[in-house]
């Protein structure tokens, strides 16, 4: 009885110009899924010399060594796992403070100027981000951060034989304030996907919590939270995605170094800087663009793995 | 019983303690967001605006102690933007008309939808290493063109998604009144749904400009960048966000100054479009409400 529209079209016949219309518009969409496909086809083609040479154990090679033309994809992942989650652990509860600031406990005047403030912080480039890191925060690191951390955290026993947690030269540059860095760029990204997470909560469920007599506090952690799990779940995922692949931010602040890296502090590289980094001497053709490349689809890979989760957590919640 | 109401007495003062002290966190919370805020843009113009000259604005990049601008980067810039705006828009549009009007919850329309979300937050350095094995090596080098095809990438699923979330918020009726009119599909889709649609496609669109103007990975692996003056499109071209890799990296302070200068004019002119998208959207908003 509701849908008048629909049956409507079916029965007429189809004008050419609609046929078109139609034609046009799908082979758009279908642009979309050839893009994605395109680039995990094309990096896994430019990188195959690469895994025509190491095999599997690329992934797991320590070894970086241009002037023997071994190499291995562990230093570069290793940095960039560690970075990211890093980042994410400091960035986290920050922003899921200021989401619930924003939705909750905020002063309606105050509301818009701030989630706009924090959607202006998530608009700067990422190079500023990266110069700011490079000539504000390494140079404070290395002055006061570094220096304090290794005085003072020198009994945390090392992983192994070989990470020492702070112990390293302080020189500003390294996972630590890669991490910082990171953290400060997905920062507004995880407030604004949780503040949104938050709102789309049922106004009667936090209602009913009120009446129960629950403080705000148990509103959020008792109805709300279980109430949109998912995707909260979901806007860490996408946090995490972006700091996966961020690269000019890290470039500028982790120092290049592909080893394994062996304090926080060190100088260390993700796979985003060494492409970024090594791209320039890589003649085409040769084993050092494809290392690059093979490192591209890995990175291409496990960020798409993240950015998938990220939005199944974040759909499921939006169909219910 | 009076032993159970000062009991009951703590567990209240307890449990308004939490909320206090939670709330209290989550304050400073945004505090320390809005300070980072501040810092950077802080940072960013006493720096920036040190160097910023009519010359720095009319002057091509040159040797360290000469003089020299962002011109060339400024431009350069300007129509690596601009290009890749005019490829990605479109095609995002058509994907965002697509999703919502002809696909729908279909299961191809499921898919698309659900690649544009992984691409849109997809790291922008493998869109680079992509364009630059599909455009500057089969075509035998680095060229302003690439860097537009490497930004309209970017800007697409951008563009693709904010349409579709657009044109969803166009009522029903407006379609039926179209088609009871005897329109036809594309007629419905032209004339009615995205003219009314317009202001939030325009927000979308600018959002999306200042994002890639903002891009400097992609640019890395396909227009390079350039020192000299070029507006030629299948040469290496200048951008902003190269200027400033190229100069921060180096010991002239004057360099660092240039750099520092253009970041400043990257972040305010990404801030600016941000905030004209915004009241875009608070007009068209405003007009279909009443």
């Amino acid at each position: 009885m509701n849908t008048p529209a629909t049956p409507a079209i079916g029965t007429r016949k189809i004008h050419p110009a609609d046929t078109t219309f139609r034609l046009s518009l799908h082979a758009a969409g279908a642009i979309v899924v050839i893009v994605l496909l395109s680039i995990l086809t094309i990096m896994f083609i430019g990188g195959k010399l690469a895994f025509d040479t190491f095999g599997l154990g690329f992934i797991w090679g320590t070894e970086w060594n241009p002037v023997t033309q071994v190499y291995g994809a562990l230093p570069a992942i290793t940095g960039t796992l560690v970075t990211a989650i890093l980042a994410l652990c400091i960035a986290w509860p920050i922003g899921f403070g200021i989401a619930f600031f924003l939705t909750e406990t905020c002063p309606e005047k105050l509301r818009t100027p701030l989630g706009v403030a924090i959607e202006l912080l998530a608009a700067v480039p990422s190079i500023v981000y990266g110069m700011w890191g490079f000539f504000v925060l390494a140079p404070f690191m290395s002055e006061y951060v570094q220096p304090w951390l290794t005085n003072t955290f020198l009994w945390i026993p090392p992983i192994g034989d070989s990470f020492f947690w702070f112990t390293a030269p302080p020189i500003g540059v390294g996972m630590l304030t890669a991490a910082l860095i990171l953290a400060v760029m997905i920062l507004p990204f995880i407030a604004a996907t949780t503040r949104d997470v938050l709102l789309s909560t049922p106004q009667l469920l936090k209602d009913g919590a009120y009446a129960m007599g629950a403080t705000r506090w148990e509103a959020l952690t008792g109805v709300v939270i279980p109430a949109v799990r998912g995707s909260l779940f979901g806007a860490v995922f996408l946090g995490l995605g972006r700091a996966l692949g961020e690269t000019m931010a890290v470039v500028f602040v982790i120092g290049n170094a592909i080893r394994m890296p062996d304090s926080l502090m060190a100088p260390s590289a993700t796979i985003a800087s060494v492409v970024a980094n090594n791209f320039p001497e890589a003649e085409p053709g040769t084993l050092d663009l494809a290392v690059l490349l093979a490192l591209g689809f890995i990175l291409f890979v496990v960020s798409f793995g993240v950015l998938a989760v990220a939005r199944l957590l974040l759909r499921q919640e939006r169909m219910s | 019983m009076k032993q159970l109401t000062a009991a009951t007495r703590a567990r209240y003062f307890r449990r308004q303690l939490v909320d206090r002290i939670m709330g209290g966190l989550c304050i400073a919370a945004a505090g320390v967001g809005l300070i980072l805020l501040a810092l950077i843009l802080w940072m960013l113009f006493s720096n920036g605006l040190a160097g910023l000259s009519i010359d720095t604005l009319i002057k091509p990049m040159s040797q360290p102690g000469s003089g020299g601008g962002l011109a060339n980067a400024i431009v350069g810039s300007l129509l690596q933007v601009g290009v890749g705006a005019m490829i990605g828009a479109p095609l995002g549009m058509m994907v965002g008309v697509y999703l919502s009007e002809v696909g729908k919850e279909s299961r191809f329309a499921s898919l698309v939808r659900f690649v544009n979300d992984i691409l849109l937050s997809a790291p922008s350095v493998l869109i680079g290493l992509f364009v630059y094995q599909i455009a500057v090596l089969p075509f035998g080098g680095f060229s302003g063109i690439a860097g537009a095809l490497a930004l309209a990438l970017i800007a697409m699923p951008i563009v693709a998604r904010t349409t579709e979330d657009i044109l969803r918020l166009v009522p029903q009726a407006y379609r039926d009144g179209a088609i009871a009119l005897g329109s036809r599909e594309n007629e419905v889709v032209r004339k009615v749904v995205l003219p009314a649609a317009f202001g939030g496609i325009l927000t979308g669109i600018l959002l999306a400009v200042a994002r890639i103007a903002g891009e400097t990975a992609p640019l890395l692996f396909t227009s390079l960048g350039n020192d000299v003056w070029s507006t030629d499109m299948t040469q290496p071209m200048a951008s902003l966000p190269m200027a400033i890799v190229r100069y921060s990296n180096t010991p002239y302070p004057e360099w660092v100054s240039l750099a520092w200068t253009g970041a400043m004019l990257i972040t305010v002119g990404v801030l600016v479009l941000n905030i004209a998208s915004r009241f875009s959207y608070a007009a068209v908003a405003g007009k279909q409400g009443s």
